[in-house]
Order: C-alpha cells, then structure tokens, then sequence
C-alpha cells in the first residue's frame, strides 16, 4: 500500500527546490496556456467534441479495438492483446529476445512506466534506454517522476550536469544547457544508430486506419519510430480514436493544453510497416491493466478520457506545491487522483480523493472536460463505502453531527454546547484546525437567536 | 418581494453578523426576509467529504424546508452544492451577489465603507456558480472604498472544507501564498462571498497578529455612515 498522500506530502512540501522550480514553471505554462487557448475562437467547441469522441470511442471500445487490430494488420503489423502489466512486458520481452537484442531505446512513455516495463526488461538481460532527456535524467539517478510532461521539473542544472558527468559523459560539462543536453546528444544518437528495437507508447491509435500517433517536442521520439529495425508499441486500450478525422480536434487540443504550443515539434503517425522505410516489423500491445474494470464505474471512467495533457496538473494549487511524487503513482496531480485509486486500487491509494480542496480549476483546464471535482467526490463514496470498518472515529463523527443537521430542536441544542465548546459541532477534527490557525470568536448569539429576538422587540426593525 | 433567507450552518453558529447584514441589506432595499427556522445544514460537508448518503438526505431534507419562490443565501459553496442535489431549487435559489446583480439589478445598494478593501473572489464562486465579477461591481459602488485587487485572485485559499484538516500540511502551504498576496495589497479588509474561505483566511491573519480584517461582503454592503 501507499504510504498516504498527506504523508508524503507533508515531505515533499519542505523541499525548497521542489516549490520554486514547481511554482515558476507552472506558473509560466498557466499564463502561456491561457494565451494559447485564447488564441482559438472555438476553444470551447473544440473541447465538447474532444469529450465527444473520447465517449463514443469508450461507449464502442470493443468494436474500435477489432477495428484497430484489423487495420493494424492488414498493414503488416502485429496486434497483441494484454490482460495486465505483467502479460505485457512478457510480450515485450519475447520479441526483444527473438531478435536477439540486449539493449532497446525507449520513447517517452508512462503506460510502460505504469507496468514497470525496464524492470521486467532488465529481470531478462534487457536493458531499457530512455531518450526522453527528462526520463534519462531519472533513469540515471534512479528517480521517480513528478510530472507527466517534465518528468525531472524538481531537479535543478547543477544536478543534471554531475549527473552525465558521473554516467553518459568523460567530458567536464559546463553550466550552459546546450552543453549538458549536448552530452546526453551525444550519447542517445550512438545509441539510435545501434540499438535494434525501439519500444513507445502511443497518444493515438487510429481504429479506421491502423494509425499510430506520438507527440513529442525532442525528436527522440522520432528517432524511436524511425531508426531502428523493430519498433513495439504499448498502448492503453483507451487511447484507441474511432476515425481518422478524429485526429484534427485531438492534434489541436493537446498540445495548446500541455506545453502552451500551436502546434508541437514533432508529430509521428505510422501505420504498420512500410518495406525499405522505417522499421521492418512492428508490434502493437493493447493493455488493459484495470481500464475495463474503470469502464464499469459509470462516474469514474470519465477518466479514460484523459489525453496526459497535464494541464490539470499546472492548474492545480495543490499539485503545484507538493508536486508529483506525493501521488505515489505514474499518474500525478487531479487527474492522477482519479485515475490512479481506479486503476491500480482504492485500497491501493485511499488517500488520493481526499488529495483536492475541489477549486475546480482542473476541470476548468480539462481539453475533453473530465468532470474531475465530481469524480474526486464520486471515489469518496466509493473508498468510505468499501471500507471495512463503518466505525472510524471519523465515520462516527460524521453520523453524529449528520443527527444533529437531521431535526431543529438537536441542531439548537448542539449549537448551545458548541458555544461553550463542547459536543458534536464544537469536537469535530479540531486539532488539525488550530494547529496552525486561530478558530473564530464564538459569537454571543446565534443568528436565529438574533432572529427571534428581534421579531419580539420591533417586527420589521433591524437591532 | 419576499425573500427566504437560507442563512447556512455555518453562518447561523459562527458568523450570525453575516446574516444580520443579509437582511439589514435586502430590508434597506424594501424587500421583505424571511426566515424558516427549520433550517439546518443542505449537507454541503457530508456530501463533499465522501459521505454522500448522509448528504443527500440533508440535502432532501433542505428542499423540505424551503418550499419558498425566492430563497438568497450568503454563500456560495452552499448554493453551489444545494443546486447540484436538489434540481428544485434551480431558479428560485440565489447566491447573494448574483440575487443583488441579475434579479434585482442593481449594484449600488447605498453602502459606505470608507476602508482599503481586497477581494478574494472565492472557488465556488467563480467556478461553480460562475459569479464573475458580479462582486466586485457591487463592492466598486461603495461609497469611499478603496478597493485594491489581489494578486493571482482566482487560486484557491486552501480551505476546501474537510481538506483543511485532511491535508492540513498543503492546505497551509496555500493559504500560506493566499495571505502573502493579502497582505502585499496593504488592506484592511479581505472580503469574500463566502464565511469558509475568510475563516480560515482569516484564522492565520489573527494567528500571525497581521492587523487584517476579514469579512463577509454582506457586510460591507450593508455598511452605512
């Protein structure tokens, strides 16, 4: 189990580096996404049919699914089909060792991360080579995300750069970041050029066509796609777009949403294998790893809409201070406290729904308009329904004063001890209060006190 | 025009001065306040903590008591949530700025307030009521206000109900920001549509003896020389 978002959160909020490096760039990707999305007449239209499409394509995953795998084949690629994480890094695994390959290159990818796919890689002499340069940056100090787009936002330059001094490089780097990026270059790209096989993840399945996109702002995701022989694509089920013209809302919503961009630097769609261009032979696995079991919650499976824009996440005040690793997950920020308990186990992460003041400014945020607040409250239910024991100090608590809320003359009453601080409205939770603030001045009178007294002395005259 | 007051537990216990500016306010302008005294609690705390039988049953048990055509309340994440769990109330419940702005149509309700004022505009206010700046037309009419805006106005103060006690460690990192901004407008008063976010707002204003005021709008409008 989780150690408990309060828990970590608590940890997370004392590192100085984190807040600053977390609340400058959030800060600055808020202002220059409302710029971009400013920038669109039909934002919001944009964003209806986003939900639109996300809902038809899971109302109809099943036939989008065959669809796909027809596609997909006819073109020469491979379908494989994956119950969980751990069928699939099996099938993964497979094809890397029919090859014969000691080493892949990886693209930026959080479903393989999701079913911890270099371990499982690295369990059978494989060894996973990410060239993302924020997902390099992890993998080489054995560090964990914070951030679904720049996974390593809470390291600092100073870092990186002993980082590839002690890893990827002989060289003494310098504090300029043409010259740290250029040593990881200069690594990745022997590395392109020798590697046999390259494993990605996909934004988009295209079921019409057998498209697969990625979208990425480095090139090493291209790189991927295109250089080596054998290319294996990891998909999550709910990525699957019914058409192809489906591709021209998403192309849009997503990266005005995630980096504030008109359009993103590189944008890879292929469909199966083309001979003499690209790589010879390729795999696509379609995970299900608890998705169809979201599909089940009526509420919550809104979160299969999710295009891991992260906009959510640089929205989120609470996300924006405590950053990624408080969610304990692949999956951080509001939509990670959704996605993540659904996913991987209320038991799992029962702390997560709780992990929201529900501002509401994530849903505002949302490209396809997942109704996040809503299902933060929705997961409440669910982890205090499934609990085991309907008697926590806290379940009782709330039964209590839910008696009192029930009929006039208990509130009344109740509302007379809280005023000499004592019974259910005055006990409930108060040493988290005041801990760090002061609780109001009891008043003399309740309202209705002043109500009943004043219709007695002068009806119609204000005290 | 008769008007039922849904005064909100919260305000009826902690902050009775609220609702005795409500109805100062709304008499001054030649309405009529009611006051159904079965009133409790629409549930709001129950049902956004997770407990969501125990708040649709106070929920059902508000639309019980307020059978009323015009219902105004001074807070707006009361309303927000009565709205969502009871679709009868849709029409006929207001929030305070939005009964003042869009039903009766005026903004200057004959208030003076000679202080430095900011406002902080509130989450449930701005995002599930969609006030807009229904509050600050009204607050701009005053008369000798010095209203002064805040900084990054639309983040979250950290209150967020039981958050604050749940996460209390995250929620004082907001607020933290929140009072920061507060205090660089110089102003003698924060105001908000809302007695939740001020409480705690205002809690570690007087913890850390700022010498800054919080206070509901109600308030503020209903002040006269």
């Amino acid at each position: 189990m989780s150690r408990g978002f309060p828990v970590v959160a608590r940890e997370t909020l004392a590192n100085a580096q984190l807040r600053r490096n977390l609340g400058k760039a959030t800060a600055t990707i808020r202002a220059k996404r409302l710029r971009a999305i400013g920038e669109l007449p039909d934002w919001e239209a944009l964003r209806d049919a986003g939900a639109a499409i996300k809902a038809r394509a899971m109302a109809t995953l099943p036939e989008q699914l065959e669809r796909l795998e027809t596609s997909v084949t006819a073109h020469g690629g491979v379908v494989h089909w994956a119950r969980d994480g751990a069928e699939a890094n099996a099938i993964v695994a497979s094809v890397a060792r029919s090859h014969g390959a000691s080493e892949v290159v990886k693209v930026k990818s959080i479903a393989t991360d999701e079913i911890g796919l270099n371990d499982a890689l690295a369990a059978q002499g494989i060894s996973a080579i990410e060239t993302d340069l924020a997902e390099l940056i992890l993998q080489l100090s054995h560090d964990k995300t914070s951030h679904i787009l720049v996974p390593a936002i809470h390291r600092n330059r100073l870092e990186i750069k002993a980082l590839f001094e002690r890893t990827i490089t002989d060289r003494e780097l310098s504090m300029d970041a043409a010259d740290i990026t250029e040593a990881a270059r200069e690594h990745l790209r022997a590395k392109f050029l020798s590697v046999p096989m390259a494993v990605s993840g996909a934004n988009f399945g295209v079921a019409e066509t057998g498209t697969v996109a990625v979208v990425e702002s480095e090139g090493n995701g291209r790189m991927c796609t295109t250089l080596p022989q054998v290319l294996v694509t990891v998909m999550g089920i709910e990525k699957v777009l019914p058409e192809w013209r489906d591709l021209e809302v998403f192309l849009q919503l997503l990266p005005r949403s995630s980096t504030a961009e008109r359009m993103n630097p590189y944008t890879s769609l292929w469909t199966g294998v083309r001979p003499g261009d690209g790589p010879q032979e390729f795999h696509l696995v379609l995970l299900d790893g608890g998705r169809t079991q979201v599909l089940a919650d009526e509420v919550g499976r809104q979160a299969l809409h999710c295009i891991r824009c992260s906009a959510c996440l640089n929205v989120c005040p609470v996300y924006s201070r405590v950053g990624g690793q408080a969610y304990e997950s692949v999956y951080p920020g509001p939509i990670g406290a959704v996605l993540s308990p659904q996913l991987f186990g209320l038991d799992e992460h029962p702390t997560l729904p709780w992990a929201s003041s529900l501002c509401g400014a994530c849903y505002d945020a949302c490209p396809v308009k997942i109704e996040i607040p809503s299902l933060l409250v929705h997961l409440r239910g669910r982890v205090i329904r499934e609990e085991k024991s309907k008697l926590s100090p806290e379940a009782l608590a709330m039964k209590a004063v839910a008696g009192v809320f029930g009929s006039r003359s208990r509130y009344e009453r109740a509302q007379k001890l809280a005023r000499l601080g004592r019974g259910p409205l005055a006990k409930a939770a108060l040493p988290g209060w005041t801990a760090m603030r002061e609780l109001p001045q009891p008043p003399r009178e309740t309202f209705r006190d002043w109500w009943r007294h004043r219709g007695a002395s002068a009806p119609g005259a204000g005290e | 025009m008769r008007v039922a007051l849904f005064i909100t537990c919260f305000n009826d216990t902690l902050f009775p001065s609220t609702g005795q500016a409500v109805v100062t306010l709304l008499e001054r302008l030649g309405h009529e306040v009611v006051f159904p005294e079965e009133q409790t609690c629409c549930g709001q705390m129950h049902g956004n903590t997770g407990y969501l039988d125990l708040g649709q049953s106070l929920a059902d048990r508000w639309e019980r008591v307020f059978s009323d055509d015009v219902i105004v309340s001074p807070s707006a994440s009361c309303v927000g949530y009565v709205r969502e769990h009871v679709p009868s109330s849709r029409g006929r419940l207001f929030e305070l700025t939005e009964f003042l702005v869009d039903h009766l149509g005026v903004t200057d309700v004959g208030a003076s307030f000679p202080h430095r004022v900011t406002l902080h505009p509130t989450c449930h206010s701005l995002r599930l009521l969609h006030v807009g700046d229904r509050p600050q037309r009204l607050l701009a009419e005053v008369r000798g206000i010095d209203l002064v805006e805040l900084p990054e106005a639309d983040e979250c103060c950290g209150f967020g109900g039981t958050f604050a006690i749940k996460n209390a460690d995250t929620s004082m990192a907001m607020l933290g920001d929140k009072l920061r901004r507060v205090l660089d407008t110089r102003a003698e008063v924060c105001t908000a549509a809302d007695n939740s976010c001020l409480m705690h707002i205002g809690g570690a204003l007087r913890r850390q003896r700022a010498g800054v005021r919080t206070m509901h709008l109600a308030e503020i409008l209903a002040a006269t020389e």
